[in-house]
């Protein structure tokens, strides 16, 4: 990104110009990280200080009682633990059943590969919705079950597209030598191409981790056991719910340690740590990923 | 015939490459392509407790429906004003973006914008919907606390059908826009450096190189995403806008999918769901061919 204007000297314009995108790029970093940084203030302070507004920039009145009342909610910790086992066990699935197709559809020796290629990557241009989605897990008799959540959503054909060119880059060569030693098609998949496309793998994987972490939608729909239910799910209940019933107006004082407001913004504070601690790994891996992706189309 | 044995031989020699096909394929046909053939409840007046054999077809009694009926022309309204909003506001910010980032010369500010801007994408819809909510709340929000100290009135916001698309255009804005910005960054990186160099020489100022050199480097990624997105544009995010909308934002906000869903999912209408669904992933294929298409004719630039 460097771009230095070699040998010349830098004018007063360039040096204005300069200046500029330092503060514009202050500015830009303040509006993206600021309503994050408020829910953390916010969770931080009494709730007195939080419903007049003085906090805005700063924690006012410090207590982790709201942390301590989230906690205590009903349900947090088994969603969370639901969640845990969605995104591992299910990450876990979706690289087992992506790699091995891409595998196979990065040979061009394979028969009717066009064909296979093309029954793929329809899917993303054209897909049945949501209620034909729906009825088909009813038809499998999956509404309710874990198994849907795992096995419904095990490909995601725009990264299965991005492991089978990263393994159509691989050297054919390295093929050859592994059949002449008499190896297996499973054996070379397993033993030379998953180890030589680790960076692949970790950028799909967290593509897969992301997106099982953070999803709702299908999760709400298929389950109706409370027990089964991942975080974002319990958190669509806790809080977007329910503002739907603006009527629960606690009565506030100056002794008040926590709020049903300052308890939800706790609330929604521990929902992002987890991604917060990942955020290097997955800034690092997502851009390779994207780039990638965008390449290849 | 000396084909078909040499076919033969390759496929004995690989049956075990067509065995890691296997599961792929197997899940596209349960999960792809099953619910493929489930559309057809779109001609029928399907009920989920007989089943096709117990349903009348209607041919295309839930599509004239949907058409005709008082629905269709606040949901296709919406639909588009929305994904106009997604055209005009959120599909350039990203570039803006990726063209300040690359001409920060002071290295820290520039990483730092990049990890600031890449940083909401990763917060799930659930929350991102929570907090818009939260901070537009009348009694508590930030943003009525900071109307009230300006001496205006506290407004409910979420209430009022006016302030939806303003709404959603600036939590999407504020959620994507450096995430998608990453793809621009890689194909402004890409560019090359002596073009710059040379404009300089030439007394080039920084809109000149802007406007005849970056801008012109990146028109295929800006093609590219336009053609790739536009049919999730006109999906529009209602995963977003069912967390967000209230019967009385409807006017406002109610679009195909989030009234296919209600009719669907909520009020077990499955054929006439079905059916709105289907019209609504027509209009995105018919979109995507002529984006494809208009892009060809105007750019040479296309993705097939």
């Amino acid at each position: 990104m460097k771009r230095a204007s070699s040998g010349l000297v830098v004018s007063r314009g360039e040096k204005f110009f300069n200046g500029a995108m330092i503060v514009i790029g202050i500015i830009i970093t303040l509006l993206a990280l600021y309503p994050i940084y408020y829910a953390v203030i916010a969770s931080l302070s009494k709730p007195l200080y939080v419903e007049n507004g003085s906090v805005m920039f700063t924690i006012k009145g410090f207590t982790l009682e709201s942390y301590r009342k989230a906690f205590q909610k009903e349900g947090l910790w088994m969603a969370f633990g639901n969640t845990m086992f969605y995104t591992l066990f299910g990450v876990f699935i979706n690289m087992l059943f992506s790699t091995t197709m891409a595998y196979a559809l990065s040979k061009k020796r394979l028969v009717m590969r066009k064909f296979f290629t093309l029954f793929t990557v329809f899917t993303m241009w054209f897909n049945a919705g949501i209620i034909p989605l729906y009825m088909t897990f009813k038809d499998f008799n999956l509404l309710d079950t874990r198994t849907a959540i795992i096995f419904g959503f095990a490909i995601n054909t725009y990264n299965m597209i991005i492991l089978k060119s990263f393994f159509e880059q691989v050297p054919v060569s390295l093929e050859e030598a592994a059949f002449i030693d008499g190896a297996s098609n499973i054996q070379i998949f397993a033993k030379v191409y998953l180890p030589l496309s680790k960076p692949a793998l970790a950028t799909v994987g967290m593509f897969y981790a992301v997106n099982r972490w953070n999803s709702y939608f299908w999760a709400m729909n298929l389950l109706n056991d409370d027990r089964k239910i991942p975080l974002q799910v319990l958190l669509k209940k806790l809080i977007v719910d329910r503002v739907a019933n603006e009527t629960e107006a606690a009565i506030i004082t100056a002794q008040s340690l926590s709020s049903p407001t300052t308890v939800i913004y706790a609330i929604m504070i521990l929902a992002m740590i987890p991604m917060l601690i990942a955020y290097p790994f997955i800034q690092k891996y997502f851009k390779t990923g994207l780039t990638l992706g965008a390449v290849k189309g | 015939m000396g084909n078909i044995k040499k076919a033969g031989r390759i496929i004995k020699r690989d049956w075990d490459l067509y065995l890691l096909l296997l599961p792929g394929v197997i899940w596209y046909l349960m999960f792809a392509y099953k619910p493929m053939v489930g559309l057809r409840t779109a001609f029928y007046d399907y009920n989920i407790f007989r089943g096709f054999a117990g349903s009348t077809f209607v041919g295309f009694d839930h599509f004239k429906d949907f058409i005709t009926g008082p629905d269709f022309y606040r949901t296709v309204k919406n639909t588009l004003m929305i994904a106009f909003w997604q055209i005009v506001i959120c599909f350039p910010a990203p570039i803006v973006l990726a063209i300040a980032i690359t001409e920060m010369k002071n290295k820290f500010v520039s990483k730092m914008t990049q990890t600031a801007t890449f940083l909401p994408y990763f917060i799930s819809i659930v929350v991102v919907c929570g907090m818009v909510v939260n901070f537009l709340s009348p009694s508590t929000g930030i943003i009525n606390m900071i109307l009230v100290k300006l001496g205006m009135e506290p407004k409910y916001f979420m209430v009022m059908p006016q302030y939806f698309r303003g709404i959603y255009t600036t939590m999407t804005l504020w959620q994507t826009t450096g995430f998608n910005a990453i793809v621009y960054i890689a194909a402004l990186v890409g560019i090359d450096q002596e073009l710059y160099e040379a404009a300089t020489v030439d007394g080039a100022g920084k809109w000149k190189k802007i406007r005849h050199i970056t801008f012109p480097g990146i028109i295929p990624t800006i093609v590219t995403m336009f053609i790739l997105n536009i049919g999730k544009i006109v999906k529009v995010g209602y995963e977003a806008i069912l967390l967000l909308y209230k019967p009385s934002t409807y006017p406002t906000a109610d679009v195909i999918a989030t009234y296919a869903y209600r009719v669907g999912i909520e009020n077990g209408n499955y054929g006439l769901a079905t059916a709105v669904g289907l019209f609504e992933a027509m209009v995105a294929l018919v979109l995507v061919v002529a984006a494809n298409k208009l892009s060809k004719r105007v750019t040479e630039n296309a993705l097939w």
